[in-house]
């Protein structure tokens, strides 16, 4: 093909025309690239910084060490233990994770369903995302982790603090336990603090855990970390420290807690002891209990089914949850009142022909036979109920509730316990509330012997105890200092009760645990110094027909456990110079006097010795079966402490 | 006019056509090439491994490459060129056929020693045998409708067999370059009109087909269109890319954090940060200066590539430089208003600063054969 010069010479005219114009495009293009860059770098530059910033700056907070509990000896009952946990990374797993998974499940033991779980996360997550494959490790595995960290790659081992109970079930009902923190609590708490918002943050859940939840928890402190684009933290900017938990040490006395706990073994039980002195509870137990332990971590489903589906109801602390008809140990509180009205002399007698008949219905007493004539004295040794009906029908109700007010009953003791009840003490007002029912005087017979609408709790039948002992208004009190802060006692005023009236009661409470016609006797102290002063009750939880009156009534062993009377003993000692007071309440335990009294006595001894009482303390006879339990009890607890110590290491 | 046609005066022979070797671009190549590995230096936490030792070697194996494609005379390059394009086009429906699959695409054949995108091969093929083409076809008939048919099917049958791999970047660079080379070659004013009213009815019609049974697009395209038109809907996924590049660019303001202190990049905020979004931490790392250089440089590039063509009397290698000149254009234009946020995140690299090797082979291959037609070019 030929062309022509002319032909050539239009052609690239035409060509360098139309290749500057292009190139004219592309200055434009590239105008508008610097235009941009200009903008993005120039003009928003400080709003692109600032967004940086925050891509890569991250606040996070540092968790405040838990304030540790201890009992009034200054020994442990709620700590902080670092707990181990495995976790790996995929990404830095390096190619086959289920290799490492084989040899590190040769290393430590795994269970294998967990293993598989843990597997499949970390095939099914992110690669960056960390996978917890065992928690609660020993520190020996966490070690093994560590020495062969180059055969494992991707492992890492993790330290955080857990929660500890060493004394175990002793303090379950006290202390509570915590627990990682829920939704439901966090609807519940008003002013949520950010570290609640941590996942599984772990918050007190009942007991003194939870009551006292602000001072133990502390403050959280916060640091600022620099993330990568996966949130992993790269290296840390700064920190602002926190402020740890207070430590609060409790008035409980562990060696007795768990001598008490011990001694109520697995029945449905609780006892109480207070020092007359200060209100200080130096034992508070309730039985049967459980290892917090158990929950700290998230409690297996079967576990705690079984614990909720056992009928002695180990969950519930029955010291100050546990609301009881007083039965017979409210006789005090009706033979003060009717004694403060002046209304009766402790000498005055009453005839109990075995029942009284009130309005056309019949009240009876215990003894179908009647006790006859008794005084004050006779009448709470021997319990007689008819002397006790005769005093209410004379001074009413309100004298009644009045006075059982006054020595602490139906009144909430307020301790950092969970769902302290108040009980019940009966009026007019409270039954029309309640029943929307006018009160009739049956209710008032039956109040006088602590039946009908009574109920106390083991902590305020203690509390009233004390209040007779001394005269004083006891409180009780749980926690003795909080950062080594001293706590007000709960010493209390004097009740303004008549001296002389107090001794008279305090006398007949004495016959009731050493005259042979007390009810107690048989679990009297023999120990002159330490002699004791009580009462026992039984109460009823059913009613008892006019036709099985006259079958004779059914006796306790054959009942079924539910419909079992209560078994309650309340007791002071010594009786000249009190310095504890004592409540023992064995639910459908059967009779006061053979339930209730010897646990007692046995605690009240174990208190006043501060450890195992000799056997001369005892009456003589009895004093090869306590020999026997004393061994018994003395091997279970030598036991469990055993299984504490291996626990801790 | 025909090479040749007109006398040969001064056309270098041997080891001397060293010296008629167009420095500026060689150079600005080099220089551009050594951002390249600096900042890939940079992105590896400050060190050579794993991608600026690679990507220097690499280079300088491209380097080399280009220099003896330059001393290969043009007209040899115009005498094959219909073979490669022919074998670029073959290799395409291999790599359909038998093609890896990588990022939802079939993109490349596994050669063992490297892994071969042909699609960046058929870029320089498609402006080799358009270029010839032009040279080859009378004046008169470069408007002629039967003519102007042949080369646009030239250009759309690469450009479909990319598409379906799918990768829209590059079937929009090869429209584009393919076009560029037309419209230098003097087709008439009239079809370029026409295709721009098409491709803007072909927009309405990728919108309008959305959701109904002849979408033209994958979704994963309509969404990454989606993000580009408003990156805040989805910030933390599909507009996540633009987002966090736009942080990474804006917060580098004048002068940049410092070299290797470009904490989105470190910290993996960006994506890609060694391939297509590399551009963001230059610019996070040393500011507007630094971005602005880079552009300068790409800019010098073009503007010495076009004086070279139209100082050029030989259709071919005038063509040939243009068409090379607007493709490298297309890399870094394309790739800066992506990364900018000025378009959608399509996946096309920076040119010769990006990890990759098959791109940068063929770039510095092509250049190669614009140096070519420099040496080579009538004095």
């Amino acid at each position: 093909m030929k062309r022509t010069a002319k032909d050539s010479q239009t052609s690239s005219r035409s060509l360098t025309r139309r290749a500057l114009m292009l190139g004219g495009a592309q200055a434009a293009v590239v105008a508008v690239l610097g235009m941009r860059m200009r903008y993005l770098q120039l003009e928003q530059a400080d709003q692109f910084k600032l967004l940086a910033e925050e891509n890569r700056i991250n606040i996070r907070l540092i968790p405040p060490a838990r304030g540790q509990i201890f009992d009034r000896n200054g020994v442990v009952i709620a700590e902080n233990v670092p707990s181990y946990r495995i976790n790996m990374v995929r990404e830095d797993a390096g190619g086959d994770v289920d290799l490492v998974l084989r040899r590190l499940s040769a290393l430590v033991p795994i269970p294998p369903e967990q293993l598989e779980r843990a597997s499949a996360d970390l095939k099914r997550l992110r690669g960056d995302t960390p996978v917890t494959v065992a928690d609660r490790v020993s520190w020996e595995d966490i070690s093994k982790v560590a020495v062969n960290a180059p055969a494992l790659p991707g492992v890492t081992p993790e330290v955080g603090l857990s929660r500890h109970y060493p004394r175990g079930a002793d303090f379950a009902h006290v202390v509570g336990r915590v627990g990682p923190v829920s939704d439901y609590d966090l609807e519940r708490i008003e002013d949520p603090d950010p570290l609640l918002r941590i996942p599984r943050f772990q918050i007190g859940k009942v007991g003194v855990e939870a009551e006292v939840e602000e001072l133990l928890r502390g403050k959280a402190g916060t640091k600022r970390v620099e993330v990568n684009a996966s949130g992993r933290v790269m290296r840390e900017l700064d920190r602002r420290e926190g402020k740890a938990g207070a430590n609060v040490q409790l008035t409980v006395d562990h060696r007795l807690q768990d001598y008490v706990q011990a001694r109520l073994g697995e029945q449905s039980a609780a006892a109480i002891v207070l020092d007359c002195d200060s209100g200080d509870i130096l034992a508070i137990a309730s039985a049967p209990s459980y290892d917090p332990n158990l929950f700290v971590n998230g409690i297996s489903v079967a576990d705690y089914r079984a614990l909720t589906d056992n009928p002695y109801r180990p969950l519930v602390p029955k010291s100050v949850q546990g609301l009881y008809p007083p039965g017979s140990t409210f006789k005090m509180v009706t033979a003060l009142a009717a004694l403060e009205a002046g209304i009766i002399t402790p000498e005055d007698t009453v005839y109990c022909p075995g029942h009284l008949e009130v309005s056309g219905r019949k009240f009876h007493c215990w003894k179908r036979a009647g006790h006859g004539s008794v005084d004050l004295m006779n009448s709470l040794a021997e319990s007689c109920d008819v002397y006790y009906y005769d005093l209410a029908l004379k001074i009413g109700i309100d004298a009644i509730s009045a006075m059982a007010q006054k020595l602490g009953l139906g009144v909430r003791h307020d301790i950092p316990m969970s769902s302290v009840k108040a009980g019940v003490t009966p009026t007019r007002d409270y039954k029309r509330a309640r029943f929307a029912q006018d009160w009739v005087v049956g209710d008032t017979v039956n109040a006088s012997i602590g039946q009908g609408f009574v109920l106390a709790s083991p902590l305020q039948l203690a509390v009233m105890t004390a209040r007779l002992a001394t005269g004083r208004s006891i409180s009780p009190r749980l926690i003795k200092s909080i950062e080594g802060v001293e706590q007000p006692t709960g010493r209390g005023e004097q009740l303004g009760l008549d001296p002389s009236n107090l001794a008279k009661l305090r006398r007949a409470m004495f016959a009731v645990t050493n005259n042979r016609n007390g009810t107690a006797y048989g679990s009297r102290i023999i120990e002159d110094t330490f002699r004791m002063a009580g009462k026992t009750g039984t109460s009823q939880v059913r009613n008892i027909t006019e036709a099985e009156r006259r079958r004779g009534v059914t006796r306790n062993e054959d009942l079924p456990w539910e419909r079992r009377d209560h078994a309650l003993f309340v007791n002071f000692a010594p009786a000249d110079a009190p310095r504890i007071a004592v409540s023992v309440v064995i639910e459908h335990g059967g009779g006061g006097s053979s339930a209730a009294a010897p646990v007692a006595r046995d605690i009240t001894l174990q208190a006043l010795y501060g450890d195992t009482p000799p056997l001369a303390a005892y009456p003589e006879k009895d004093r090869s079966r306590i020999k026997a339990q004393q061994d018994r009890l003395q091997r279970e607890r030598q036991a469990r402490e055993d299984t504490r110590d291996r626990g801790r290491a | 006019m025909s090479y040749l046609e007109y006398t040969v005066k001064y056309v270098p022979t041997g080891p001397r056509k060293i010296l008629y070797l167009n420095w500026p671009i060689a150079l600005l190549l080099l220089s551009v090439g050594c951002v390249g590995f600096l900042m890939l230096y940079s992105v590896a936490g400050g060190s050579l491994q794993p991608w600026a030792e690679p990507q220097m070697k690499r280079f300088a194996a491209g380097f080399v490459l280009m220099l003896v494609i330059a001393m290969v005379p043009i007209w040899f390059w115009r005498n094959v060129a219909a073979l490669a394009y022919a074998i670029s086009v073959a290799l395409l429906f291999a790599v359909e056929l038998f093609g890896e699959v990588g990022m939802g695409a079939q993109r490349w054949i596994d050669l063992g020693f490297m892994r071969l995108q042909p699609s960046e091969l058929a870029k320089i093929t498609l402006v080799m045998l358009l270029a010839a083409y032009y040279d080859w076809l009378p004046i008169k008939k470069v408007s002629h409708p039967l003519w102007v048919a042949l080369p646009v099917f030239f250009i759309l049958l690469p450009t479909a067999l990319v598409v379906i791999q799918p990768d829209l970047g590059t079937s929009l660079l090869l429209v584009f370059a393919g076009a560029a080379v037309m419209f230098v070659a003097g087709v008439h004013w009239a079809y370029f009109a026409a295709v721009i009213a098409a491709g803007i009815g072909v927009v309405v019609a990728v919108f309008k087909s959305r959701g109904t049974s002849w979408q033209l697009l994958k979704d994963y395209q309509y969404r990454r269109i989606d993000t580009f038109l408003d990156p805040s809907q989805d910030p933390l996924n599909a507009g996540y890319h633009i987002t966090q590049s736009k942080i990474a660019l804006g917060s580098g303001g004048w002068s940049g954090k410092g070299f290797m202190q470009g904490t989105q990049s470190r910290l993996n905020f960006l994506p890609e940060k060694h391939t297509d979004f590399i551009f963001t931490t230059l610019a996070e790392e040393f500011g507007f200066v630094g971005a602005a250089s880079l552009l300068t440089l790409y800019a010098l590039i073009i503007v010495f590539c076009i004086n070279t063509a139209i100082t050029n009397k030989d259709r071919f290698s005038a063509l040939l430089t243009i068409g090379i000149a607007v493709t490298f254009f297309l890399f870094f234009a394309v790739n800066m208003l992506m990364v900018m946020g000025l378009a959608p995140v399509v996946g096309v690299p920076l040119p010769l600063v990006s990890y990759g090797g098959s791109a940068m082979l063929v770039l510095l291959a092509a250049f190669g054969m614009m140096q070519s037609a420099h040496i080579h070019k009538p004095r």
